[in-house]
């Protein structure tokens, strides 16, 4: 009955690893702007894509990644500067409207310019699978998942120990009032988009050389990683990832041993479970008005 | 008095008209040059221009110029139903190939069976030609082929247990059913029916699944990019276990997506893409010379869907000379006598009862060794 079950836990693990650090940049933004931003997905896409076309140009990978990774950190400032500041304070729903154009526009180009077609990334040291109980693991798992954790505990520092991560919760708090205390509430919300772009685009790069890519995967990777975030508790960056590898253990686990056919239905229908339950997520603290 | 003379000026036009349309031969086409189905319709479109300007140059179907009228239905299945509708009654074409994708053909092949037009199908779906329709004939290999070819392969390798993964959308399903049909009927056990998503990043669920269900040879039904995550993730798993794949995937980027994974898979291909392998004949001599002309004016080499492109409209000439004429029922009944006509994806035989006229050798089996197709003997 239980056969499999290792492998399951392992694959699982893989994929809930890239719901969850898409799911990160979901919570970096709503927690300074309280944005849900859809064009998520394809910070995780360009920073796959983009790692692609500077391997190809000629560049050595882990120079590529950087670049790439660095030029989707820069788009998410963009895109702050570009679309969402100008509107200045217009009601979320707006602005979440205009997160899915940007993120048609961002696909669109992408799309234009390389084509259609999957591209794939190699391996960053050797695709020779390492055994682990009765699972095969490969040596990239370990490097997503450790790259994950890394981000985690960066994020944690981040926030507990530098003024900037302080001001940027300030900002989630009480916009009023941390303009109020000098904080400069517009780059704030440049610089939670940056970040954002960053997560992503660290996402998109080192699950390529496991998922491949093309400029259509954020479209999945988007929906994925919101139903994380949801599931965790909007706003939790722990929440976020561990909602993310929750995701992953559930699909895997649903399509080993019930039907691979309604994969992506099991983890959708717990999600829905749980909401019922409990509405604020697993990790969400209870919903209280700020006086 | 000036009502009959009106009349009789119609009368007058009316004649007039097919004489004034019988000097060039009009053939249309709906054709999914861009959108999503691009892959398929772009090199089909290139080899109907090309087409048309080698007959014509050698003097046209049945004493006739022909000239191809190609709309782009943008692998939209409104627009190629109105592109259709255009065809017909606008440029009241005498026969249609195309569109290039099953659910666009299966939209469209009452307009052309009503308005008694022969349509010639460049999509795969067996629906279109099963059960027959007197209008309607398609040239690509039906699914049913291709498992003939894979199956015929499992069982002089003496597999007795076949599992199945499946891509959970048109192409994957309808692979899918005659897959469960003709497994059994092959005496082999189903042991496994697993499905997967076409954006799916992982499958070693699916394959452990298998795995554990003691099969002897996996067959996997998809389109790039899900076969290659599949090949991947069992070189991941080390599973030993033979991989077959479905013609879906007989392109180099298969095998560069799937890297080192791909070797040693066994898959049925059109021809074509193992021309340089083939024993010398006139279809070797047939499908070389196609991608020789094909290369030197569009710059790179034809895929499999292009021949499709090539046997309809070279069927269509055939038929004319067959039956001697170009109407569109007379088109038709000479499709329908067409016997052994060797074109670019194999060797037709179309009957009244039979609209694919193709049979399994319609397929090469090949291998992926070093990069690269290799023909099976």
């Amino acid at each position: 009955m239980l056969f499999g079950a290792p492998q399951y836990l392992v694959s699982g693990l893989t994929v809930g690893a890239t719901y969850g650090l898409t799911a990160l940049g979901f919570t970096m933004i709503y927690n300074t702007t309280g944005i849900i931003n859809f064009a998520q997905g394809e910070f995780v896409m360009l920073g796959g894509m983009l790692s692609v076309v500077l391997l190809k140009a000629g560049l050595p990978l882990p120079l590529a990644i950087l670049a790439a990774v660095l030029c989707s950190a820069l788009a998410g400032c963009l895109m702050e500067r570009a679309v969402i500041r100008p509107v200045g304070r217009a009601a979320p729903v707006n602005l979440v409207i205009i997160t899915i154009g940007v993120s048609i526009l961002v696909r669109g180009v992408v799309m234009l310019i390389w084509g259609k077609d999957t591209f794939a990334l190699p391996a960053f040291s050797g695709a020779k699978p390492l055994r682990f109980l009765e699972a095969s693991v490969q040596p990239q798992s370990l490097w997503v998942l450790a790259i994950t954790l890394l981000v985690l505990g960066a994020l944690k520092l981040f926030f507990s120990r530098t003024i900037h991560g302080k001001a940027m919760l300030a900002c989630a708090c009480e916009r009023k009032a941390a303009a109020l205390m000098g904080i400069s509430v517009e780059r704030m919300a440049m610089f939670s988009f940056g970040m954002s772009g960053f997560l992503g685009a660290v996402g998109g790069a080192i699950l390529t050389p496991i998922t491949l890519t093309s400029y259509d995967v954020g479209v999945m990777l988007g929906l994925k990683g919101f139903a994380a975030c949801i599931l965790g508790g909007l706003g939790n960056p722990f929440g976020a990832a561990a909602g993310g590898l929750i995701l992953g253990v559930l699909e895997s686990f649903g399509a080993g041993f019930i039907s691979s056919a309604y994969k992506d239905a099991f983890a959708f229908i717990v999600l829905l479970l749980l909401l019922f339950v409990k509405p604020t997520g697993l990790f969400g603290g209870p919903k209280s008005d700020r006086v | 008095m000036a009502w009959r003379a009106f009349t009789a000026l119609c009368l007058v036009l009316c004649s007039l008209l097919p004489a004034w349309a019988s000097d060039t031969l009009k053939i249309g086409a709906v054709l999914s040059a861009s959108g999503p189905a691009s892959f398929l319709g772009e090199p089909e479109k290139n080899t109907l221009v090309m087409l048309q300007e080698r007959i014509n140059a050698k003097g046209g179907i049945g004493g006739k110029k022909i000239e191809v009228v190609i709309y782009d239905d943008e692998s939209d299945v409104n627009k190629a139903v109105l592109a259709a509708e255009k065809l017909i009654k606008k440029d009241q074409v005498s026969a249609i190939v195309g569109p290039s994708i099953s659910g666009n053909t299966l939209a469209i092949m009452n307009k052309a069976a009503e308005a008694k037009i022969p349509l010639l199908s460049m999509s795969a779906a067996e629906k279109i030609v099963n059960p027959v329709t007197p209008w309607v004939f398609k040239t690509p290999q039906s699914d049913r082929l291709a498992v003939q070819g894979i199956l015929a392969h499992a069982k002089a390798a003496g597999v007795a247990k076949m599992a199945i993964v499946t891509v959970s959308d048109g192409y994957g399903q309808s692979g899918r059913e005659v897959l469960k049909e003709l497994i059994p009927a092959a005496g082999m056990e189903l042991v496994a029916d697993e499905v997967y998503g076409p954006k799916d990043t992982d499958m070693t669920a699916q394959l452990t699944k298998i795995g554990g269900a003691g099969a002897q040879a996996v067959i996997c039904w998809g389109t790039n990019p899900g076969p290659a995550v599949v090949a991947r993730n069992r070189a991941q798993l080390g599973m030993k276990t033979p991989l077959y794949m479905s013609h879906g995937v007989a392109s180099q980027k298969f095998i560069e997506l799937a890297g080192e994974a791909a070797e040693g898979l066994v898959l049925p291909a059109s021809w074509l893409i193992v021309a340089d392998q083939m024993p010398d004949g006139p279809y070797k001599t047939l499908l070389t010379g196609y991608i020789t002309d094909y290369t030197s004016k569009f710059g790179v080499a034809p895929s499999a869907f292009g021949g499709y492109a090539w046997d309809a409209l070279t069927l269509l000439a055939e038929a004319a000379r067959i039956s001697g004429d170009t109407t569109p029922q007379a088109l038709r009944d000479g499709l329908e006598k067409v016997s052994g006509f060797v074109s670019a994806t194999g060797t037709f035989t179309f009957s009244p009862t039979d609209h694919n006229g193709l049979d399994a050798s319609s397929f090469a089996m090949v291998e992926i060794k070093g990069g690269k197709f290799v023909l099976l003997r």
